[in-house]
């Protein structure tokens, strides 16, 4: 109400003004060029892998066709496809959260691990009954996450670490923890049968702990980690973008100096938005050892490059949660894709490249777009001519 | 085996992994103290290791290798530092994703190649390399690691002595201050990065055609981060950082020999050692104002 009154009052007053405020609503220019840059860019992106696949001897069509086979074709290809989703899409819901803030959180492949070894340990070493045990097993998971992000965020408050590079660094600690503790028999390293030699992982995780799927085999199953992971999407899509606290945390994204003196409590704040990144990507390994897309066994392996993807679906999503559903999709056909590509002769290591050559296409053509313009604006306008102030404000004066 | 022999083994073995370290860490220190943290010195390693290879595998030549590999590692710091210091990208984001094409390229790359295994040569020193236990660390080793003595004086003449090098401190105390004078941040930030990129390159490099002589898939597995580690180790100071290069390969060293002398300290903890030693360094030291104060905040004109 208040901004339309607003609007109306400086309408009344000066047509150019007017003018100028609606200019700012309407999409512009520069946002039509980004979307066709962009555009162009994810086809050259596309190009150049399959151009790499011809480079190398093999049939760009075939290897395309194996994608899809492995991924879309069959129902039980859709289950297994939308298997990776789910933990996907959870980090990358959480990841939306903390970038939103401004909070640079890289460490999720970490949190993912803890989040799984503590799942894991609830699983196996408490006995309780029924459903709560499954329950409990992704509470752990979720609490565990953001335990370990919110050992960054203490090491921040406490010292002035920087989140970034100690998020990082916790990453390689935390696979060293997941790799100790299967090792290790009185921790979670699976019990010996016979003479056997014991691998370095845990015990199958009980029937009881693990996240049912809803449909049978010849249909597509959806795992109940899918419909978590959907519904936390909704939901953070609607705290961030509709509530008090999504504005703060937009204001600190912006500026965290201007959100201060606004009044928001940026310290609080940004370690709850670093504590829920941290927390769905826990989440998200708990999802991991109880669906079957791994073993059901907490293994030094199991995060298997899910935390560091989930960070690249945010880029690509461009901090949106609803809009990081579609993209976890797309990265979790190729991730199911690319583990058939290897029979058509082209190494599955091929959709990594894809991967990362369509996050730079979305990373790259805004910033590139808008050097191009600043450029353009600096050869229109000399450095020498003053700019003429038409009306003088105080927000003018101060600038 | 006597325990002289092998803390002689230990010892070596810890010297020719700390090299690709050192050098990697003299680029990351340089840097970074022109305030520009990059964690695609990872991807620079990696993929240095994989041009030095294949130039090797082509040229027959281990030498070429060697410089193809620093030039391997000058194209990717050059596209990062446009990325990110011209085109105003977050720096981590790049990194991100430059280490993933990097290590996606490469792992799909020898997995259609198929390279011949050439290796730089081995030098002797005559008879400093008899001496016990330092002699065969330190004076028996491939040639490209003395390369080190040059690089590292270089690195701190250039950085504490040389005009350039004023430049890039101011740049990465105050940006502002600096662009006020008349230095150009964001030139002498691709400018440090250059550097950073030709040593990440040579130690990518070292360790592929100088000491293992092929490349296996994600071979550098992690050193890009450990040589970050080492500088804030270091306390953005070139001495230490070295020194901590030497204490993260000296672990590295007794993590591969203490299964073969029967010695049992468990393998998991002496990886995490030194992104342990690294964090434990930045609680004890992060508000002692060593860091360089504009470090990972980019520059950019307001008006």
């Amino acid at each position: 109400m208040d901004a339309s009154k607003n609007l109306a009052e400086h309408g009344s007053a000066d047509p150019n003004r007017r003018r100028e405020l609606l200019a700012g609503l309407k999409p512009s220019r520069s946002t039509a060029l980004i979307t066709l840059v962009t555009a162009a860019s994810v086809l050259l992106a596309l190009a150049l892998s399959l151009g790499l696949i011809a480079w190398t001897g093999g049939s760009a069509w075939e290897s395309v066709k194996a994608l899809y086979t492995g991924s879309m074709a069959s129902k039980a290809a859709w289950s297994s496809t939308l298997l990776y989703v789910a933990p996907l899409l959870l980090v990358a819901i959480g990841s939306c959260v903390s970038m939103r803030g401004g909070v640079f959180n890289i460490g999720q492949e970490g949190q993912v691990l803890i989040g799984a070894l503590a799942g894991s340990w609830v699983a196996l070493r408490l006995a309780l009954p029924g459903m709560s045990l499954m329950i409990a097993t992704l509470v752990a998971a979720t609490v565990a996450g953001a335990l370990w992000a919110g050992l960054s965020s203490l090491m921040y408050r406490l010292r002035g670490v920087n989140i970034v590079v100690s998020t990082l660094l916790m990453t390689f600690i935390a696979i060293q923890v997941v790799g100790f503790a299967v090792s290790k028999d009185w921790w979670l390293q699976a019990s010996r049968i016979g003479d056997s030699v014991v691998e370095s992982q845990s015990n199958q995780l009980p029937a009881d702990a693990q996240v049912g799927s809803f449909g049978e085999y010849p249909n597509i199953q959806i795992n109940g980690g899918l419909i978590i992971a959907v519904l936390l999407a909704i939901g953070i899509a609607v705290l961030v973008s509709r509530s008090r606290w999504g504005l703060q945390l937009k204001m600190m994204g912006l500026s965290p100096i201007a959100a201060k003196h606004a009044g928001v409590k940026t310290g609080r704040l940004s370690a709850v938005a670093l504590g829920i990144s941290g927390a769905t990507a826990g989440l998200a390994g708990a999802i991991l050892v109880t669906s079957p897309v791994s073993t059901n066994r907490l293994q030094p392996g199991v995060s298997n490059g899910i935390g560091w993807d989930g960070l690249l679906i945010v880029l690509v999503a461009r901090f949106n949660p609803l809009v990081a559903i579609p993209v976890a999709l797309l990265f979790g056909v190729l991730r199911a894709g690319g583990g058939f590509l290897a029979s058509t002769g082209v190494p599955s290591s091929l959709v990594d490249v894809m991967k990362a050559l369509l996050v730079l296409a979305f990373v790259v053509p805004p910033a590139v777009v808008q050097l191009a313009q600043q450029r353009r604006k600096r050869v229109k306008t000399p450095r020498t001519k003053t700019p003429v102030i038409k009306n003088p404000t105080p927000e003018g004066a101060v600038a | 085996m006597t325990s002289a022999d092998d803390l002689s083994t230990i010892l070596s073995s810890g010297m020719r992994l700390t090299a690709p370290l050192a050098f990697a860490a003299c680029g990351e220190y340089l840097a970074h103290r022109a305030g520009a943290i990059n964690i695609s010195v990872e991807g620079m390693m990696l993929g240095a290791a994989f041009g030095s290879v294949a130039a090797a595998s082509v040229t027959g030549s281990a030498t070429t290798g060697l410089v193809a590999g620093a030039l391997v590692g000058l194209l990717i710091a050059m596209i990062h530092g446009n990325l990110v210091h011209r085109a105003h990208i977050n720096t981590f984001v790049v990194g991100l994703v430059l280490n993933a094409l990097v290590l996606g390229l490469t792992t799909f790359l020898i997995a259609i190649n198929t390279f011949a295994s050439h290796q730089v040569s081995k030098i002797e020193i005559p008879l400093l390399s008899d001496l016990p236990l330092i002699g065969e660390a330190l004076f028996t080793g491939r040639w490209p690691m003395y390369l080190l003595l040059l690089f590292i004086p270089l690195t701190w003449w250039l950085v504490e002595r040389s005009r350039w090098g004023l430049e890039l401190r101011a740049v990465g105390e105050d940006p502002i201050a600096a662009d006020l004078t008349g230095i150009e941040v964001n030139k002498r930030r691709r400018q440090a990065l250059m550097w950073c990129g030709l040593l990440a390159g040579l130690g990518g490099a070292y360790l592929a055609v100088g000491e293992v002589g092929s490349f296996n898939q994600n071979m550098t597995d992690g050193r890009g981060y450990i040589v970050i580690a080492a500088v804030i180790f270091g306390g953005w100071r070139l001495g230490r950082t070295i020194l901590g290069c030497i204490l993260f390969g000296l672990a590295d060293a007794m993590r591969l020999a203490l299964p073969a002398m029967g010695l049992t300290l468990d393998s998991n903890l002496l990886i995490a050692t030194p992104y342990l030693l690294a964090i434990l360094v930045m609680l004890m030291f992060a508000s002692s104002k060593r860091e360089p104060r504009s470090l990972g905040q980019p520059f950019q004109r307001t008006i």
